[in-house]
């Protein structure tokens, strides 16, 4: 045990009188550390935010999109084509068993006029449905209900963002007119915060959402972009599918139309951004193999500048091994000096990021940091160690 | 106690020439013997010093020591005995700078594997308030005068209680009067408490310490 401590203590007095030498060296593999945690945790947090999004959304959710939007496990190029769907499709699906709601969506986008300023805003004009199947609550006023979808009523519900934007505050934008296109609505509510946008993900809280109905007077044709289905929680959503398939499949082909779940796109996603992460951790690694190779060269230079004290200790009773073990220990030491540092700046670099993303670091990676640190530091040091411990004592204590 | 037997240290120059440091070399060293290796610089004295030690290895002929035939042990064995058999003493003290005096004495027992029938830390300590060094078990060995740090050299040669203690000139980097002082150190350990001794060096009046003196020249035992 003393031995243990005592070789420990000896690279740890070589460092001391070499600070400068000791934090160069290192300074390697603590950026190769550092880049390769704070990556791995900006990819925990993508992930996260994008199951979070889809979370939102419920397990018994169901989207029908015109075209193919996923096809053998990717993005389908045909989602991006005009198919439409309208108001026949709309009739034919609320017939279908086993759905509990049914959101139609069309948008349109305009300059609304506020009290304070104007914005350029967007509309989804959709039915009273969508609140529930995407999981809204309300923070001031009352969602549209079915009396405004049949009535045309020009309502509308607004996100927190725009009704601050436009009105200064929620509650202030309550009962304001909002001109859109020259065409007025009445503001009668404003939903709680959803939170999201920015990384691709629509930004619920600044958009205006009103009854389908309404939404015909920019939409003369009533056509719709998608169909939001809430299906009846106890029945499978598998056979739900099923009946919507047969149904579409009585006015459309099969490459027409796409019922999805959010798991299968969140699935997708995942891959997509799981295959991105791994390329760009890999890449970063790449700094974990320089900074190894420079604690190979300075151990390689040390083993030379130490090559009398080897012979002394050989001279003394130290064995190969204890030579071996000695600069195995200071090359690791160095290493892990160095995956320490690269780790605590990248907690201080994803305590930063949070502010803005919801990066975060799982004990997984950190131990794969120090295990991958401790391994290039053997790896790097074994054949430093190796010139070391293989010196021949007479040569070595005649060295000068 | 060690036996040299026809022993030879030869180094291939090149392919028709082979230059021998030294050769059939024959010497025994007795238990509690202070023997003096004598021979001008060249002569295959330090050689003989390397292969008694354990440093080196003969190209011909068998040393033996307490009647192990060293060719058949391996280096770890080989390493055990420089450990516990053998105190080396250098012209050039050979301590190691980043180590204070104490841990520099210590050092031999870190790489210990029998068991010490003593502590190693509370044998020091007696050691060095022996020597008079007490005082600088704590400081480094670059802070301490040369007859100081060649003291704090024969003490790590004595911490392990070996049975010879090797002396390489350990007067070659001292004033008269200091080296004169050390070889009176060893000459006493040799007569109280009754250390086997090999000093080499090239001068006579060190060489005159010891009770048998060996010449080398040209790479041969002489007398």
């Amino acid at each position: 045990m003393y031995y243990f401590i005592f070789i420990i203590r000896t690279a740890f007095e070589d460092f001391k009188r070499s600070k400068l030498q000791t934090f160069l060296t290192s300074l390697g593999i603590m950026i190769g550390v550092f880049a390769v945690i704070m990556l791995t945790a900006l990819g925990l947090g993508l992930k996260k935010y994008i199951s979070d999004q889809f979370d939102s959304l419920g397990t018994n959710t169901l989207f029908i999109a015109p075209g193919k939007i996923l096809e053998g496990g990717s993005f389908g190029a045909s989602s991006l084509l005009g198919n439409r769907f309208d108001v026949k499709d709309l009739n034919r699906l609320k017939r279908v068993k086993n759905i509990t709601g049914i959101a139609p969506l069309s948008s349109k986008s305009g300059e609304a006029k506020g009290t304070e300023k104007s914005e350029f805003v967007s509309i989804f004009f959709t039915s009273e449905d969508f609140f529930d199947i995407t999981g809204f609550s309300i923070e001031n006023g009352r969602f549209f209900d079915n009396t405004d979808v049949e009535k045309r009523s020009k309502v509308l519900v607004a996100g927190p963002k725009i009704a601050e934007k436009l009105f200064g505050s929620e509650i202030e934008a309550i009962g304001k007119k909002v001109a859109i296109d020259n065409v007025n609505f009445l503001i009668i509510g404003v939903i709680k915060s959803k939170g999201g946008g920015g990384f691709g993900g629509p930004d619920y809280d600044s958009y205006f959402f009103g009854p389908y109905t309404t939404g015909y007077i920019y939409n003369p044709d009533k056509q719709f972009i998608r169909f939001a289905i809430k299906a009846e929680e106890k029945i499978p959503l598998a056979t739900v599918k099923d009946q919507i398939n047969k149904e579409m499949l009585r006015r459309y082909e099969e490459d027409d139309f796409s019922i999805v779940e959010p798991t299968e796109i969140l699935s997708v996603v995942n891959s997509i951004f799981g295959i991105m992460n791994i390329v760009l951790v890999a890449i970063a690694s790449i700094s974990l193999l320089v900074g190894g190779i420079g604690i190979m060269n300075i151990m390689y230079v040390t083993v030379s500048d130490k090559t009398r004290e080897i012979g002394i200790r050989r001279a003394i009773g130290a064995r190969r091994k204890d030579i071996l073990f000695q600069f195995l220990i200071e090359g690791i030491a160095l290493s892990i000096i160095g995956g320490t540092f690269g780790l605590i700046l990248a907690f201080i670099g994803v305590l930063i990021v949070q502010n803005f993303f919801p990066a975060y670091i799982d004990l997984p990676s950190v131990l794969l940091a120090l295990g991958v640190s401790s391994a290039i530091g053997i790896i790097f040091g074994v054949l430093p160690a190796r010139k070391a411990a293989n010196l021949e004592p007479v040569e070595a204590i005649r060295y000068e | 106690m060690i036996r040299l037997d026809i022993v030879s240290k030869s180094y291939k120059i090149d392919e028709e020439t082979t230059f021998y440091a030294l050769k059939d070399a024959t010497l025994e060293i007795k238990e509690k013997e202070f023997i003096s290796i004598i021979g001008p610089s060249g002569s295959g004295k330090s050689t003989l010093m390397h292969l008694i030690g354990l440093l080196d290895k003969p190209s011909q002929g068998e040393l033996i020591i307490q009647n192990k035939k060293i060719s058949k042990l391996d280096d770890d064995q080989i390493s055990s005995l420089r450990n516990e058999f053998v105190g080396f003493v250098f012209q050039q003290f050979n301590l190691i700078p980043k180590l204070t005096v104490l841990e520099n004495i210590l050092l031999p027992t870190i790489y210990a594997r029998k068991k010490l029938d003593y502590n190693p830390t509370e044998k020091a300590i007696e050691l060095l308030k022996k020597f008079g060094l007490f005082e600088k078990r704590n400081t480094y060995p670059n802070k301490i005068s040369g007859g100081q740090q060649q003291r704090v050299a024969i003490l790590r040669a004595l911490i392990m209680e070996p049975k010879l203690i090797l002396a390489d000139e350990p007067t070659g980097n001292l004033d008269t009067k200091t080296g004169r002082e050390i070889m009176e150190l060893l000459k006493e350990l040799n007569e109280k408490e009754g250390m086997t001794i090999a000093v080499v060096t090239h001068e006579a009046d060190i060489a005159k310490y010891g009770k048998r003196i060996v010449n080398v020249r040209d790479g041969k035992i002489v007398k």
